[in-house]
């Protein structure tokens, strides 16, 4: 069986391309894989689709990849209020951004990991995220297709994992990472604890192992608002 | 300016309520027991003037029920946050879920209310509240557009008008909008008004000011049903 637990974080995103979709986990600072995004500014990758709630704040997060200009497409609901290296590269056109209501976001990340072609809701019609989708009315309401959010890579941050890869998470640091986890093709989890299969209750485990194709411990990185 | 003209004009000076006045009045919309998201800006001030009778189960996005206070100095947990990334604290009875789960409950009406703050509101109750004109960067949407869709009673917490003087309660909203026909209340420093089927219906107007001096701020008809009581803030 394929070993999933990696010692280094360099190692563990060596072959993360050029031109990757990845979706990173977070949210207002908490559950963000800040150990693997910094693997990714010391490798230097280029021309990254990154799927994130938001957009970095000042250099943590996100924030060193738009910095370094690592990040051409960004698909977010909120880039938020300190995503100061993304709103240059935006100003400047060095990067395009789609903006999703949040809820759908999950949505549709969640439709890929489901293996539905997409789906039908009332969320943003009449407004811009609205423009060019198809529309029709379903049960007397005015309605938009969303389509998925399909991702070669997850980064996720968990508190703990098992070497199989079954997951926790501490308090609202689960946010947007187990809907990650299971929408892209290979998901890396950066965890706090590594512990050995079987120390994780079953019914304790919020991520399937199923869904974690990589794991390595780090000490988490928190960066304040 | 002809005299009486600019008489017409005058803007009474009886004071408006302010910011934590209107989450004050905004807070006892809440029903005792009730499940409620609270979003930027007042709306998150109401959380401060609870009833101390009734108890309200706040939502956050990014995926608890029962969020408490604010963390006190010492006590911030930074894994423990609400979606305006303070720390906060857990009532008894909390839980936790991840972001879709929190979106199923704000989109799918599972909420009782949520409290939204607002740039402008029309007499269809379609709500603006997430982007300026003009402004400079990318803006962003965050919940607003799924809470606005699904919400069971949404209500707006605002300023009547602009810093300008402008009215934010328009016929049609000129901003770009959040959602449409989603408004059920909207609460402001000189009024609360309720979103009807048959326009905008003026349930309360501040201390001190007339349903005329509250209609000449305002850029859509009000509908008064016989007298218009003040706001009372107990």
């Amino acid at each position: 069986m394929k070993k999933k637990v990696y010692s280094s974080l360099d190692e563990i995103v060596a072959d993360v391309p050029d031109g990757a979709r990845i979706m990173f986990g977070g949210f207002g600072g908490a559950g963000f894989p800040n150990n693997l995004i910094q693997a990714l500014v010391r490798k230097g990758v280029k021309k990254i689709t990154a799927i994130s709630n938001n957009c970095g704040t000042r250099d943590g997060e996100l924030g060193l990849m738009f910095k370094n200009n690592q990040i051409k497409h960004v698909i977010a609901s909120f880039p938020g209020p300190h995503a100061d290296h993304f709103q240059e590269r935006f100003a400047a056109k060095e990067v395009t951004l789609e903006l999703v209501p949040q809820g759908i976001l999950c949505e549709r990340m969640r439709a890929a990991a489901a293996g539905l072609q997409g789906f039908y809701t009332t969320v943003g019609v009449g407004t811009e995220v609205a423009d060019s989708k198809e529309e029709r009315t379903l049960d007397g309401k005015r309605c938009i297709l969303e389509m998925p959010i399909h991702a070669d890579y997850a980064f996720i941050k968990a508190q703990k994992s098992d070497e199989l890869g079954n997951l926790t998470y501490r308090l609202a640091a689960r946010n947007f990472n187990p809907i990650m986890a299971m929408a892209a093709n290979t998901t890396i989890a950066e965890v706090e604890e590594l512990v050995p299969v079987g120390s994780i209750d079953p019914e304790n485990v919020m991520t399937p192992a199923i869904f974690v194709h990589r794991i390595v411990q780090a000490k988490g990185l928190h960066y304040a608002g | 300016m002809p005299a009486d003209r600019a008489k017409e004009n005058v803007v009474p000076d009886e004071p408006r309520l302010t910011r934590e006045q209107i989450a004050q009045r905004a807070a006892l919309e809440l029903p005792d027991g009730a499940y409620v998201n609270l979003g930027w800006g007042i709306p998150n001030l109401i959380a401060d003037y609870l009833p101390r009778e009734i108890t309200v189960y706040f939502h956050s996005e990014n995926g608890i029920l029962g969020m408490g206070r604010r963390a006190k100095p010492g006590e911030e947990d930074y894994d423990l946050v609400d979606a305006m990334k303070v720390p906060v604290t857990l009532i008894r009875g909390a839980s936790f879920f991840h972001q879709a789960d929190a979106h199923l409950m704000t989109r799918g009406g599972h909420l009782d209310v949520s409290v939204l703050g607002g740039f402008q509101v029309s007499e269809k109750g379609d709500l603006a509240n997430w982007k300026i004109p003009g402004a400079k960067g990318s803006g962003g949407i965050g919940g607003a557009m799924d809470i606005a869709a699904g919400a069971k009673k949404l209500i707006v917490c605002m300023e009547h008008v602009t810093k300008d003087g402008v009215p934010k309660i328009v016929k049609k909203c000129a901003y770009p909008l959040t959602g449409l026909a989603c408004v059920d209340t909207i609460v402001t420093d000189l009024a609360v008004i309720d979103v009807q089927p048959e326009g905008l219906v003026l349930r309360e107007v501040a201390p001190g000011w007339t349903p005329e001096e509250v209609q000449k701020l305002t850029g859509a008809p009000l509908i008064n049903k016989g007298r218009v009581p003040e706001i009372s803030l107990r």
